[in-house]
């Protein structure tokens, strides 16, 4: 089976063969691809990026992101919860928009100056 | 520097009435950066620390480019060693800009450059506040890039709303905050398509579709896989958009199967129900103000022709960033800008023509896609990064750079190369030896 490594732009694919004990990847640039390859075939996670809502005209949007990385089956659940918000003060890069959201939290990638 | 100072000239408009345009005559700088992106944020910087006087000019109301609308994240690995978003890879170039304390002027459009008889430039700009003019030695242009338009893609039918490219619905999702579509389909397999796939799923549109013409994607292999795989959104290779439906907004398109001439199959045609065809057909150079200067071109990379030191062949204007070639990493963008920066601050120390012995690039068509810088010049200072494109995908190639007839200067196997990955070859000592060549091969 072949997994497209998406940690970095090398893109890498990772040749898997093998089960459990036996498991088998090669096509790896870097040490990472093997543990993103064993996440791909137990849990695979996924960081987000998105945008939400603000109140200010001449910034409507503000870009956000999972500051770690979600379940990949949860990206369309979190993006309902992230749509209800809408921010209505100054944040800076890294501010915490909405906390705890399956074991991370959604913070601010761009300064929201007023 | 000269004191300011305000010209008149007459213009006379549609009604006959006689009008007196001023031209603020601003100070002059050594050099002046045209665009605010990572490419002109980057020579800015460089370019100051090497002494030069800098005044950056942006015709948007931020600084930071392009990657303002970038929201998804994958920029910096190489610059910074972390994986960050476009707004924040931007944000730590600003900042690092902010604190030079270079001056720069913003929602200023850059409209005409002319070169004087004295060897400088003056640059004219266009803002709510009127005309202005600098002067300047050196100038380093970091316009970015534009994207390719329908106008440039054949399709039947009329042109009904709802046909934009992929960077224009980017634009209106994550800066604007509207949703240009409901269902659309995506022609081109181009990285920014791929990216506003994913974008517009998770914002509740539906996409249909990705339709690339060619039997290979475009885009980058981890796009193809964490931005449709991971969303189902099935890609097409070897098929085509030939007739769009609807009179005032898309309602349809008919989409073909190719041969390998890229002629349509008969009886492959499919009628898809949408009401946006969204273009992911490429990226060009900006090159409208290097053509004010007559700048020569190069036609594979579509920007101007340039030494290391990225010189175009007018004396003392430099390119960098997307204007020379299509990066697909803005990291290296970054890079090029630093080259631009120190090789125009060393241009206003010691002014140099573009030099008659500088060594031109050879390598086989059939092998790259494109290869710059396309001039070796002795006279100029800085160290060569050779990026170059494959023009197929090929595995286990050995990729070799001759300098001066000497052995190798570098040489490398590449486990595979592809056209949509761009290659970058720091090569740090140049030495000539006593035969001009300079060349690359792929084997
Ligand atoms: C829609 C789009 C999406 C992209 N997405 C990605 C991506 O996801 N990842 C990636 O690595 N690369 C992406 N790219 C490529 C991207 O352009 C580069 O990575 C990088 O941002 C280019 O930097 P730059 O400084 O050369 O150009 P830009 O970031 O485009 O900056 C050019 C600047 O020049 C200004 N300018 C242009 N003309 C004038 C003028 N006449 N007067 C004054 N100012 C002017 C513009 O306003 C702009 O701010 C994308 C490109 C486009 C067009
Ligand atoms: S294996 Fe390493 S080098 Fe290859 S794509 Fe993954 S992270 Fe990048």
């Amino acid at each position: 089976m072949e997994i497209i490594c998406i940690v970095c732009p090398n893109g890498c694919r990772l040749e898997v063969s093998g089960e459990g004990e036996n498991l088998q990847i090669t096509g790896n640039l870097c040490p990472k691809g093997v543990d993103f390859a064993k996440a791909e075939l137990t849990a695979p996670m996924r960081s987000l990026t998105t945008t939400v809502a603000t109140v200010f005209p001449a910034f409507p949007r503000l870009p956000v992101k999972t500051r770690g990385e979600i379940p990949k089956g949860k990206m369309l659940e979190l993006m309902t919860k992230i749509r209800t918000i809408v921010v209505d003060n100054p944040k800076k890069v890294g501010d915490i928009i909405l906390p705890d959201v399956f074991g991370t939290e959604i913070v601010a990638t761009a300064e929201l100056a007023i | 520097m000269t004191d300011k100072q305000i010209d008149f000239t007459q213009s006379v408009s549609a009604d006959g009435a006689v009008k007196l345009n001023s031209f603020t005559a601003e100070k002059s700088y050594d050099i002046l950066v045209l665009g605010g992106g990572p490419a002109g944020l980057a020579a800015a910087v460089s370019a100051h620390e090497s002494g030069a006087a800098v005044l950056l000019i942006e015709r948007e109301r931020k600084l930071g480019g392009i990657l303002k609308q970038c929201v998804h994240d994958g920029f910096g690995l190489l610059r910074f060693k972390e994986r960050l978003t476009g707004p924040e890879y931007a944000q730590r170039e600003i900042e690092r800009f902010i604190a030079t304390e270079i001056p720069y002027v913003l929602e200023s459009f850059v409209v005409d450059i002319s070169h004087n008889a004295d060897g400088n430039y003056t640059v004219c700009t266009q803002s709510a506040a009127g005309m202005k003019s600098y002067s300047c030695k050196a100038i380093i242009l970091a316009c970015g890039c534009r994207e390719r338009t329908s106008r440039q893609v054949f399709i039947h039918g009329q042109r009904p709303a709802g046909i934009f490219s992929a960077g224009t619905a980017q634009y209106f999702v994550n800066i604007q905050g509207t949703m240009p579509t409901k269902r659309c389909v995506i022609l081109g397999s181009g990285d920014i398509g791929l990216i506003m796939a994913r974008r517009l799923t998770l914002e509740g549109a539906s996409v249909a579709g990705v339709y690339e013409i060619k039997d290979m994607p475009a885009g980058l292999s981890r796009n193809i896989s964490q931005c449709l795989n991971d969303f189902g959104v099935p890609l097409h290779l070897s098929t085509t958009v030939t007739e769009v439906f609807g009179t005032e907004r898309v309602e349809a398109v008919a989409v073909e199967k190719v041969d390998e001439r890229m002629n349509p199959i008969p009886g492959t045609r499919e009628v898809i129900e949408c009401d946006a065809l969204i273009l992911s057909v490429g990226l060009l150079p900006e090159i409208e103000l290097a053509n004010v200067l007559k700048i020569p071109i190069d036609p594979a990379t579509k920007g101007p022709l340039v030494d290391q030191s990225l010189m175009t062949q007018a004396a003392g204007v430099f390119a960098c960033g997307n204007v020379l070639h299509v990066n697909d990493l803005a990291d290296w963008v970054s890079v090029s800008g630093e080259t631009a920066g120190h090789g125009a601050a060393a241009y206003c120390r010691t002014p140099r023509a573009f030099s008659q012995s500088a060594v031109r690039l050879e390598y086989s068509k059939g092998d790259f896609l494109y290869a710059l810088p396309q001039y070796l010049d002795p006279a100029a200072s800085e160290p060569l990064t050779l990026f170059f494109r494959s023009r197929a995908d090929v595995k286990g190639k050995t990729i070799t750079l001759s300098l001066g007839g000497e052995k190798a200067a570098f040489s490398k196997k590449y486990r595979r190369l592809i056209p949509s990955e761009m290659e970058a070859v720091p090569v740090k000592a140049l030495s000539f030896g006593d035969r001009a060549q300079y060349s690359i091969e792929m084997r």
